[in-house]
């Protein structure tokens, strides 16, 4: 039975509990709702989530546990001797999930039996040939291990969901049947709704923070095979990033300095863009501008904040490159050889920046108290002087924060530097010259047809780790600063 | 509106004028939030004005340092006069004007710098020092003179916000004073202080009064009674009733007047 059906059906079960539970807290009352404890609609939720809670909690319990618990059987059945040379148990377990998928389309499409596909003793060749008249596709040639693998696969798994959709149904009538005993006038029903809710919640988010371990996990086991290949000395010291494709290994240089000095060039250059013009913007906005104008600019700067960043990286190769070129390029100044280059993406990026400073400026500028102006109008300051000494001051932690958060947003940036800076990683303080930085280094590594298991891939995981670590850490350090800031007025 | 009847004590006590307010008004876009002031505040003495919350006597004394600048609805008219100059005539600089009159708030606003640094703001701004020595006999002298120099001179480099809230507010005071101002505005400065810390600003508004005229506003008519020699009762926009401050405590011409001090109206 699909899943599908199972989830619907248990839905059916709930909404049906719901109804009647309704109906018979209503009647435990004598028909009146205010003989209640709770609302009537509480009595049928208190049904439909007993119904549904334990069945959909078992239901996503063994879809979890049944692929383990067959795969591990059916690798079981497999002699080491059916493992070809050069192959391993994981491509021999993938052959033979095909074969079971193969059989069963071709059982759905008529061309064989069920009985047929069930019958160990069939021969081999026989199978082959049905199984590709049917347009099934199926490795050249299945062995006769493989093929009993492949049977008894699809038979545990078809029996495993017979099971598990008869647990389920029992177990969503069971829970129905239980809450709907429990139902009458004194029943608590609504403080059950009250924690199914909380449980929810918790559900929920609980759901985002595992997500972000499951990330870290996967990045971690990843970098951690990559150091078994490739010594850490080396990736965090190496002064030099050459990554060879055709070798295969051993010959590659992979350090990792030359692209965390490709990152922070570009990443202070943009900030050198985006801090000035982002604060200064921020001021006026919020200690100049009149409420009309206000409620204009800010929304329109905020715009720039929602443009693609593959759009910004367009604006850098066709507009900004172009621009720059014919000031320091061989026409001008002769410091520039192309048009990608960090100035580039710097520039670029630091426009895209604007919008995270003068917004989070412009909020905690907002929060300094009116009381820190007033006292500096009073002795006799001017507007600027005010900003200058009091305002700013008062605001700093916060601008800081927002400058930390920018900057953890710039060392991320990869389409900007993908076709803004160029793909060469170099030490080099000419900003005109082009660079590459962690991010884009990781596009690359992964979409080459690097073998997956070679340092040359794994590489970037651990790229990728060491460019979490930093933005993380600039994250806490920015959060930090912008708590204690909060803890000053509040 | 000031009728004496006392007119030969008056002119005993007579002082120079330091404020001449006529016909004051102030509107808050449509709102008419002060109606025809005129009061003539004296030099070298603490007026106090009262009245109830929202009568406008807060928005009269902002009046008088063009802190309503500063808010976009205002609008001021009448003429005020500091020293016979009115101080909304065109080539009055606003900024200037504050120098000259300082003005604490109702909630002590130390800025988040240091004591010193808060004391010296003042100062260095309008370059009232020469060098460092003479900054430093300012921030003594102002510390001094806020009655709170005793207290803080050990930690002057500490920040100003960690101070207790009686502190605070003689540190504002001690900061309006730093730019030596000739007048003085206090708004509610005492609200937020507890019974003892009020005693200290009010001794020290007593002994501020030799050098300046101090305008205070209070919601306390036993505050007002004790610092301030005279009083003006503000009521719905209108001065009702200014004079002698034992006059209108103990004796006041206006039926309103007497109605709020008794409490009645309020």
């Amino acid at each position: 039975m699909p899943i599908f059906w199972l989830f619907l059906i248990v839905l059916a079960i709930a909404a049906v509990g719901f109804v009647i539970g309704r109906q018979r807290a209503l009647q435990s009352a004598g028909g009146d709702s205010r003989g209640l404890h709770s609302l009537p609609g509480y009595y049928g939720w208190n049904v439909a989530l007993k119904a549904m809670v334990p069945a959909f909690g078992l239901m996503v319990v063994w879809l979890l546990v049944q692929p383990i618990y067959v795969s591990s059987t059916v690798s079981g059945m497999i002699p080491e001797s059916a493992i070809a040379e050069g192959s391993s148990m994981g491509l021999v377990m993938a052959e033979v999930r095909r074969a079971a998928e193969g059989l069963d389309s071709a059982v759905a499409a008529g061309a064989i039996t069920e009985d047929f596909a069930r019958n160990a003793r069939a021969d081999v060749a026989d199978v082959t040939q049905r199984l590709k008249d049917a347009g099934q596709i199926v490795t050249s040639q299945i062995t006769q291990p493989v093929l009993r693998a492949a049977q008894e696969y699809r038979i545990l798994n078809n029996t495993g969901n017979l099971v598990m959709s008869g647990l389920v149904i029992a177990i969503a009538l069971a829970g129905a049947l239980y809450a709907l005993r429990e139902t009458n006038a004194v029943f608590r029903a609504r403080n059950v709704v009250e924690q199914g809710v909380r449980a929810l919640l918790i559900a929920a988010a609980s759901i985002a923070v595992l997500t972000t371990l499951g990330i870290v996990l996967s990045l971690v086991f990843n970098t951690i095979e990559f150091f078994r290949l490739y010594p850490a000395s080396e990736f965090f010291f190496g002064l030099n990033w050459a990554p060879s494709f055709s070798g295969r290994g051993g010959a590659s240089d992979l350090g990792i300095l030359p692209l965390l000095w490709g990152t922070l060039y570009i990443s202070i250059v943009a900030l050198l863009v985006a801090v000035p013009i982002g604060l200064f913007a921020a001021i006026y906005l919020s200690e100049y501008a009149s409420r009309r104008l206000r409620a204009v600019a800010k929304p329109a700067i905020e715009v720039l904040a929602g443009i693609p960043t593959i759009v910004y990286g367009l604006f850098a190769l066709l507009t900004v490159g172009p621009l720059l070129m014919e000031v320091f390029g061989k026409e001008g100044l002769g410091w520039m050889q192309s048009g990608t280059s960090v100035m580039t993406a710097g520039l670029v990026m630091g426009i895209m920046l604007i919008p995270f400073v003068s917004s989070l400026s412009d909020d905690i500028i907002n929060a300094v108290p009116q009381a820190m102006r007033d006292g500096s109008y009073g002795l006799g300051a001017t507007q600027s002087e005010t900003i200058r000494q009091v305002v700013l001051p008062a605001a700093l932690p916060g601008i800081v924060g927002a400058i930390l958060l920018a900057a953890s947003r710039a060392i991320g940036e990869t389409m900007i530097v993908v076709l803004g800076a160029g793909a060469a990683a170099r030490l080099d303080l000419n900003p005109f010259e082009a660079m590459t930085t962690v991010t884009a280094k990781i596009v690359s590594q992964l979409t080459g047809d690097a073998d997956f298991a070679s340092p040359e891939a794994l590489v970037a995981f651990a790229l990728g780790m060491t460019l979490f670590v930093i933005t993380l850490g600039l994250n806490i350090f920015a959060l930090y600063i912008v708590r204690k800031y909060r803890e000053q007025y509040e | 509106m000031y009728d004496a009847p006392h007119t030969a004590e008056m002119k005993v006590n007579q002082k120079e004028i330091k404020f001449d307010c006529r016909d004051c008004q102030v509107y808050y876009g449509d709102t008419h939030a002060i109606k025809d002031v005129s009061v003539q505040i004296e030099d070298k003495t603490v007026t106090a004005f009262i009245g109830p919350s929202g009568c406008g006597k807060s928005t009269f004394l902002r009046c008088l340092n063009r802190m309503n600048d500063t808010i976009d609805v205002a609008r001021v008219e009448g003429s005020f006069l500091l020293d016979g100059e009115n101080i909304y005539d065109k080539k009055v600089d606003p900024v200037q004007l504050r120098a000259k009159v300082g003005m604490v708030f109702q909630k002590p606003n130390p800025f988040p710098k240091s004591i010193y640094d808060n004391i010296a703001y003042g100062p260095r701004i309008h370059g009232l020092a020469k060098n460092k020595t003479d900054l430093d006999d300012i921030v003594e002298r102002s510390l001094r003179r806020g009655a709170i120099w005793d207290e803080v001179k050990d930690r002057l480099h500490a920040s100003g916000t960690g101070l207790s809230g009686g502190q605070q507010q003689r540190l504002c005071i001690a900061r309006a004073i730093a730019t030596e101002p000739e007048v003085l505005l206090m708004d509610e400065p005492c609200s937020a202080l507890d019974p003892i810390a009020t005693g200290q600003v009010e001794e020290l508004i007593d002994e501020l009064r030799e050098s300046y005229s101090v305008v205070i506003v209070t919601h306390s008519m036993q505050q007002a009674a004790r610092v301030s020699q005279k009083t003006a009762f503000f009521h719905l926009g209108n001065l009702v009733e200014y004079g002698e401050t034992g006059q209108i405590f103990t004796n006041p011409v206006d039926p309103r007047t007497e109605s709020y001090i008794t409490g009645r109206i309020g």
